[in-house]
């Protein structure tokens, strides 16, 4: 596992049925590109996180694949739809095949 | 205000290559709210003792839309990744004594209010003036037993971001006509000393130019109420010395130390240069 | 070592010459967008990119897109040396089918996005971004 790895997400803690919310992730990672060379002129090797996934009570609500072109500590803005009360899933993975996972719950208002 | 430079061989190698620009800035008349609930002063009448300008603003004012609203929310700001960081630091116990900052100092966001507001600061008992770094690594040795940290170090930058984080909206409040005077007057010294191939001392810059063009970037007054500051370019927390030190190198001249007695005291004189801004850390800049 | 006048003025030229020329579509750039789309065309409009006109450091530039109906979404940064950035696929509970991310832009260059329609078509939108070099090291 990546050192100091640590996600924060921004939920609503509760929603209307059918409400339409807006959901803020971020996690810190160094996302180093591969493109880099350190100062010896050797190449750093790629360690980023290549995918992130979120779901609401086990159905998808984004996909995300990702590529070494998003900055460090990759921060993602969207919006969801909460159909019930339940719980959000998030998980990012990383090229050294770490998973870190968070939740939260919403409910219904 | 703007003539002090003209005519030095310095001043016409550093700016041939820096193509001064025309002034404006980016967003001169907006105003920084945080969580929509934190009113930010950042521009305010000049101290008295600043006889460069009429009004003093953060540098915050100087940055592009994109940057200034990424400290609009803290969420959105990447600081609060690191404070975050300093927050399970905040809750360890390490050393000798078996203590952690919070066994004494209990909840950061209460006991730690206003402290960030008053830095750097005289210490009665040391018998100096001593930054908020100082005081972190003299309550790591003196009271926790523990091994001090490197002093512009990610731990203690991410510290000293999470101190701050109470006091944002504080005016800037740091004493300078008691015994830390002599101190003062030495950064106020350092403050107009011209340094390095460029001969260029802070007051060439960001008295005389700011809100110009430095290459593609606007100048700011180089106040120090939004430090430790998390820096797009480099994606981490970095300390005001190490911004000095940064300033200092571009000048070509040999810098400082960070924790020197030198940046202690510029840092103690800039500081007081920004008496009635707001606390504005962790900020956000280019 | 030595570099005398004529280099460095050489040296001046290309590097004013490469500031005049910002990235544009790249071979790189096209390919990716054709692995996504599978070499069909995406037409102009459907999808909308919000990017900042002029970046103040390309380490981290914010970036939105916007494509209502969409099945997936995918940003291309045509000037980097990689030109994928994202691929994003909503699925039943995306509230809408649109992202807010910040990238990296290795100089001026022009942003891409291509978005997948439900039925199989695609559509994009592009725009240039300003990078800039930083005054004191920034």
């Amino acid at each position: 596992m990546a050192k100091g790895v640590k996600p924060r997400v921004k939920v609503p803690k509760s929603a209307a049925a059918g409400d339409t919310v807006t959901i803020k992730t971020l996690i810190s990672h160094k996302m180093e590109s591969g493109q880099r060379k350190d100062s010896d002129g050797a190449l750093i090797p790629r360690s980023i996180i290549n995918r992130f996934h979120v779901t609401f009570n086990g159905q998808d609500v984004i996909d995300v694949a990702i590529e070494p072109a998003v900055s460090t500590n990759p921060y993602f803005e969207f919006e969801a739809m909460i159909p019930e009360a339940g719980e959000f899933a998030f998980t990012w993975y990383d090229d050294d095949g770490s998973v870190y996972e968070t939740s939260k719950s919403v409910a219904i208002a | 205000m703007k003539t002090s430079l003209k005519g030095t061989l310095g001043m016409a190698t550093a700016f041939a290559g820096l193509a001064l620009g025309t002034g404006l800035m980016a967003g001169e008349d907006d105003n920084l709210i945080v969580n929509e609930e934190i009113e930010i002063t950042v521009r305010a009448p000049a101290p008295e003792h600043v006889d460069a300008f009429d009004t003093i603003y953060s540098g915050w004012v100087f940055r592009s839309d994109e940057t200034q609203a990424l400290q609009a929310d803290d969420f959105d700001n990447p600081a609060f990744v690191f404070v975050d960081t300093a927050i399970d630091a905040w809750n360890t116990v390490e050393g000798t004594a078996g203590k952690s900052c919070a066994s004494c100092h209990g909840d950061a966001m209460e006991s730690m209010a206003g402290v960030r507001a008053v830095y750097p600061k005289w210490n009665e008992l040391a018998g100096e003036v001593r930054t908020l770094e100082m005081q972190v690594n003299g309550c790591r040795t003196e009271q926790m037993g523990a091994e001090p940290w490197k002093y512009d170090g990610t731990d203690m930058v991410n510290m000293t971001a999470l101190i701050s984080v109470p006091s944002r909206g504080m005016p800037v409040d740091v004493s300078f006509d008691g015994p830390e005077r002599e101190m003062w007057e030495k950064g106020k010294e350092l403050y107009y000393t011209r340094t390095g191939q460029l001969e260029l001392a802070c007051a060439n810059c960001h008295e005389d130019h700011y809100g110009d063009m430095i290459r593609a970037d606007h100048l700011s007054q180089g106040q120090i109420n939004g430090f430790p500051v998390y820096r797009l370019k480099n994606a981490k927390m970095n300390s005001a010395h190490a911004r000095f030190k940064g300033c200092i190198r571009d000048t070509r001249a040999h810098t400082f130390k960070p924790g020197s007695d030198e940046f202690v005291a510029l840092e103690l004189y800039v500081a007081t240069r920004g008496n009635g801004l707001s606390v504005e850390a962790p900020s956000v800049r280019n | 070592m030595d570099l005398t006048r004529r280099d460095a003025i050489a040296l001046g030229a290309s590097a004013f010459a490469l500031t005049l020329l910002p990235f544009r579509a790249s071979a790189a750039a096209d390919d990716a967008i054709a692995a996504f789309t599978g070499g069909a065309d995406a037409a102009e409009g459907g999808v909308s990119l919000t990017t900042p006109e002029i970046a103040e450091n390309g380490n981290t530039v914010p970036v939105s897109v916007d494509a209502p109906g969409a099945v997936a979404i995918a940003i291309f940064a045509a000037g980097n040396p990689t030109p994928d950035v994202v691929t994003a696929k909503f699925g039943p509970l995306a509230a809408s089918q649109a992202l807010s991310t910040r990238i990296r832009l290795a100089g001026t260059q022009d942003v891409v996005a291509v978005a997948q329609m439900a039925d199989g078509s695609f559509v994009k939108a592009s725009n240039t971004v300003k990078v800039t070099i930083g005054g004191c090291g920034g």
